[in-house]
């Protein structure tokens, strides 16, 4: 996991605004949302439900369904040819080449993901037949097998179906199946969130390693926050279709400069330590139809000032290479001690006390 | 199969307490046919799966015991047992020391003093109700207050000890209209109308968005607190359970491996399986590569194996594992972890429900009947 050093941007994300519905009864899902996952980067992408980060990679994909509607922005992909491709305005003959063979997808309930009247191999050979028509049946059967045995299954569950695999094992058939085309980037959109942690773990190893091998990028969701940090090089923070916080995943960690990811972050209960009462975030996540005035995190921030309920605080550089979007940290007054601890020294993180089992 | 639970020095006498308690639910149709459909149905016992074996527990005034685990480790099973909605095949629920038998007018009283909250306030209210009907059939169903003025104070009164106040912006709320968090503290409050003593929450906080969990945790804390209410809170979440519960117990495939006080049971596992989900658990402190140390999968729980369930991942089985069913050995003060890597300089004992060499610990328990070896 290293911080800092990855290379060019491979899908770029500028001022994307998407609705659900239109006109007047529009719900606004994201909001100019701003965000660069870079070659070789693990981007995790946080929020709780309904902040919209699932709708952000489904609309950068061009996979969103009506209402949706992608009212604003530009989303970029650099193939690694060397061409540019605007996202937003390839044509589906187009989306169809880059789909899968660039840009693949792994969704959170793989037995809804995976077709259950279809063998493995059947659905692990179809994109292959589909991008690869040259490849005979025999090849995409070898290719698949190849696939399972990459994620831990053994090559002669293709004849199963999706009930005969346990949930583990349908993820990673979901994983192996993203694969199948070697693709740049990957989306995982809460991909172990309905597995037990020890399955989880086992999966996210595995595709740390695959990563390593294979060097796709991945644009990991999830709402585990404290998960993220383990598994990310750096982490978009979304609260009610904004972007509130981008930063490396040890600064966040250690030095959050957005209230929001500060209370995200004393959501989660640690493992270690002394036993300290935790308060969490107080009121609810707001009703996107009836969104605050001004910074839409306002009604629930304990730092909030008279401004935060006027005018919407832009994303802004706040130091150690990170963007927040906080009236508290650009406004005129002295930035509150909490969202400014000091930056984490990012080359050697520090051995935390932690008794080994 | 009883056997003496001696008390642990600090504790009250348990409320509620589960003696070996056992659930085994039968396997029918094709499930149970399992690819033997051909052969004729006398050819053995019928197959039945092993959801909760031989637990033994106890919920004492003003105490958190949280119950942690895998799905299908059996741990919703236990609270529906304890909760009385589904009759053991074999052990004893005692309340305040007495034996609860079944019936139903006996279900009532029982239900008077234990309630349950259920994982999904989206599911657990009724969506074309409002507040103050959820609140009110409590009071209603068990003939605590007459419509009207004393019937609205009592829901004022229950709204406001889950702090939904004022109670009367609430009461006319359906719940669409309430959050996942409110809609939670109103099935909390639906449990509390009826003043329990025993309150089971299974995985109470799963379902809510993250930033309100802890508050629905607190309120949990609170209730014990306040009203010294013995509650059992049932959870995935290792690191929630640390953070609210005082006692933990680790369920593996329908049985009890380790309890413990919180804070020592996930700062010093003593059984290999606690320490597996320990290694597993999202943790932002980690420093090192994880290296899980028991992969695969959760036994079958139609065949589970002999001796110890976890011995078929366990990186240290032993021979002695497959043999015999680990008792909870001490491992710590009012820490037991059943491992016969605890069992070292012990003999195991001659037979069962012998006396033992080792002192009994809360959560001790005689070997159970060889179940599993029954359906092999």
């Amino acid at each position: 996991m290293s911080g800092a050093g990855h290379g060019a941007p491979l899908l770029e994300i500028r001022g994307l605004c998407v609705d659900y519905g239109q006109g007047a009864a529009a719900v606004h899902a994201v909001t100019d949302a701003d965000l660069v996952l870079h070659r070789g980067e693990v981007l995790g992408l946080a929020g709780e439900s309904g902040s919209g980060k699932s709708t952000l990679a489904m609309a950068a994909t061009r996979l969103l369904r009506p209402p949706g509607v992608i009212t604003d922005g530009g989303v970029r992909l650099y193939p690694e040819d060397g061409t540019v491709v605007d996202l937003l305005e390839a044509g589906y003959p187009a989306l169809r080449v880059l789909r899968w063979s660039e840009v693949s997808l792994v969704l959170q309930s793989a037995m809804n993901a995976l077709n259950p009247v279809l063998t493995v191999r059947a659905q692990l050979t179809d994109a292959l037949a589909a991008h690869l028509p040259h490849m005979s049946r025999r090849q995409r059967n070898a290719r698949a097998v190849e696939l399972l045995e990459m994620v831990g299954i053994n090559g002669d569950r293709l004849t199963s179906h999706p009930h005969e695999l346990s949930g583990g094992m349908r993820q990673r058939v979901m994983i192996a199946m993203a694969l199948a085309l070697q693709p740049q980037v990957v989306i995982m959109d809460e991909p172990t969130t309905a597995l037990d942690v020890v399955t989880q773990r086992e999966i996210l190893e595995e595709l740390k390693d695959l990563r390593d091998r294979l060097g796709f990028s991945i644009l990991f969701i999830t709402h585990d926050l404290s998960l993220l940090i383990e598994i990310a090089d750096s982490i978009a923070v979304m609260y009610a279709g904004r972007l509130v916080e981008r930063a490396p995943a040890t600064a966040l960690f250690r030095a959050p400069r957005h209230p929001y990811s500060l209370g995200l972050l004393s959501s989660f209960p640690p493992l270690h330590g002394p036993r300290a009462p935790m308060t969490g975030i107080p009121g609810s996540p707001p009703d996107l139809r009836a969104l605050p005035s001004g910074c839409v995190f306002h009604p629930r921030c304990r730092f909030a000032v008279g401004r935060c309920a006027a005018d919407a605080p832009p994303l802004e550089a706040a130091g150690g290479g990170r963007l927040a979007a906080c009236w508290r940290l650009h406004g005129d007054g002295p930035v509150p001690p909490e969202l400014a601890a000091p930056e984490p020294d990012l080359t050697s993180r520090p051995p935390a006390s932690r008794s080994t089992p | 199969m009883t056997t003496p639970v001696l008390d642990a020095p600090e504790q009250a006498p348990p409320l509620l307490e589960a003696r070996g308690l056992t659930k085994h639910f039968a396997v029918r149709g094709a499930a149970a046919a399992g690819g033997r459909r051909l052969r004729r149905r006398a050819a053995g016992p019928r197959p039945v799966v092993h959801a909760v074996d031989d637990v033994s527990l106890r919920l004492t005034p003003a105490r958190v015991t949280a119950v942690v685990g895998e799905s299908g480790s059996g741990k919703s099973t236990l609270a529906r047992l304890l909760a009385g909605l589904v009759t053991p095949t074999a052990g004893e629920l005692l309340l305040g020391g007495r034996p609860v038998r079944a019936g139903q007018r006996r279900r009532i009283g029982y239900a008077k003093t234990v309630q349950m909250v259920l994982q999904d306030p989206f599911a657990s209210l009724n969506p074309v109700h409002d507040v103050h009907y959820h609140l009110s059939r409590p009071f209603r169903v068990h003939g605590l207050a007459r419509a009207g003025a004393d019937l609205d104070d009592k829901i004022a009164a229950v709204l406001e000890r889950v702090a939904l106040t004022p109670a009367d912006a609430f009461w006319r709320k359906y719940p669409h209209e309430l959050s996942g968090g409110q809609r939670q503290r109103v099935a909390i409050a639906r449990a509390l109308a009826v003043q329990p003593r025993v309150l089971l929450a299974d995985e109470p906080v799963s379902m809510l968005d993250v930033s309100i969990r802890l508050g629905v945790l607190n309120l949990l804390g609170d209730l014990r607190d306040r009203e010294r209410l013995a509650i059992l809170y049932i959870t995935h979440d290792i690191a929630s359970a640390r953070y609210l519960a005082d006692t933990i117990v680790v369920m593996y495939a329908g049985q009890v491996v380790e309890s413990g006080a919180a804070v020592q049971v996930t700062d010093s596992p003593a059984h290999p399986y606690t320490q597996l989900l320990l290694s597993a658990a999202p943790d932002p402190e980690r420093t090192t590569p994880v290296t899980l140390r028991g992969r695969d999968a959760p036994p079958s729980a139609v065949a589970p194996p002999s001796g110890c369930r976890f011995r078929t991942r366990c990186p240290h089985a032993m021979a002695i594992c497959a043999e015999r069913v680990p008792p909870a050995f001490p491992a710590g003060a009012g820490h037991v972890s059943s491992c016969w890597l605890l069992g070292a300089g012990h003999e195991p004992p001659a037979a069962p429900g012998l006396k033992r060499a080792w002192p009994a610990v809360d959560g001790d328990r005689p070997d159970p009947p060889d179940l599993g070896e029954e359906n092999r």
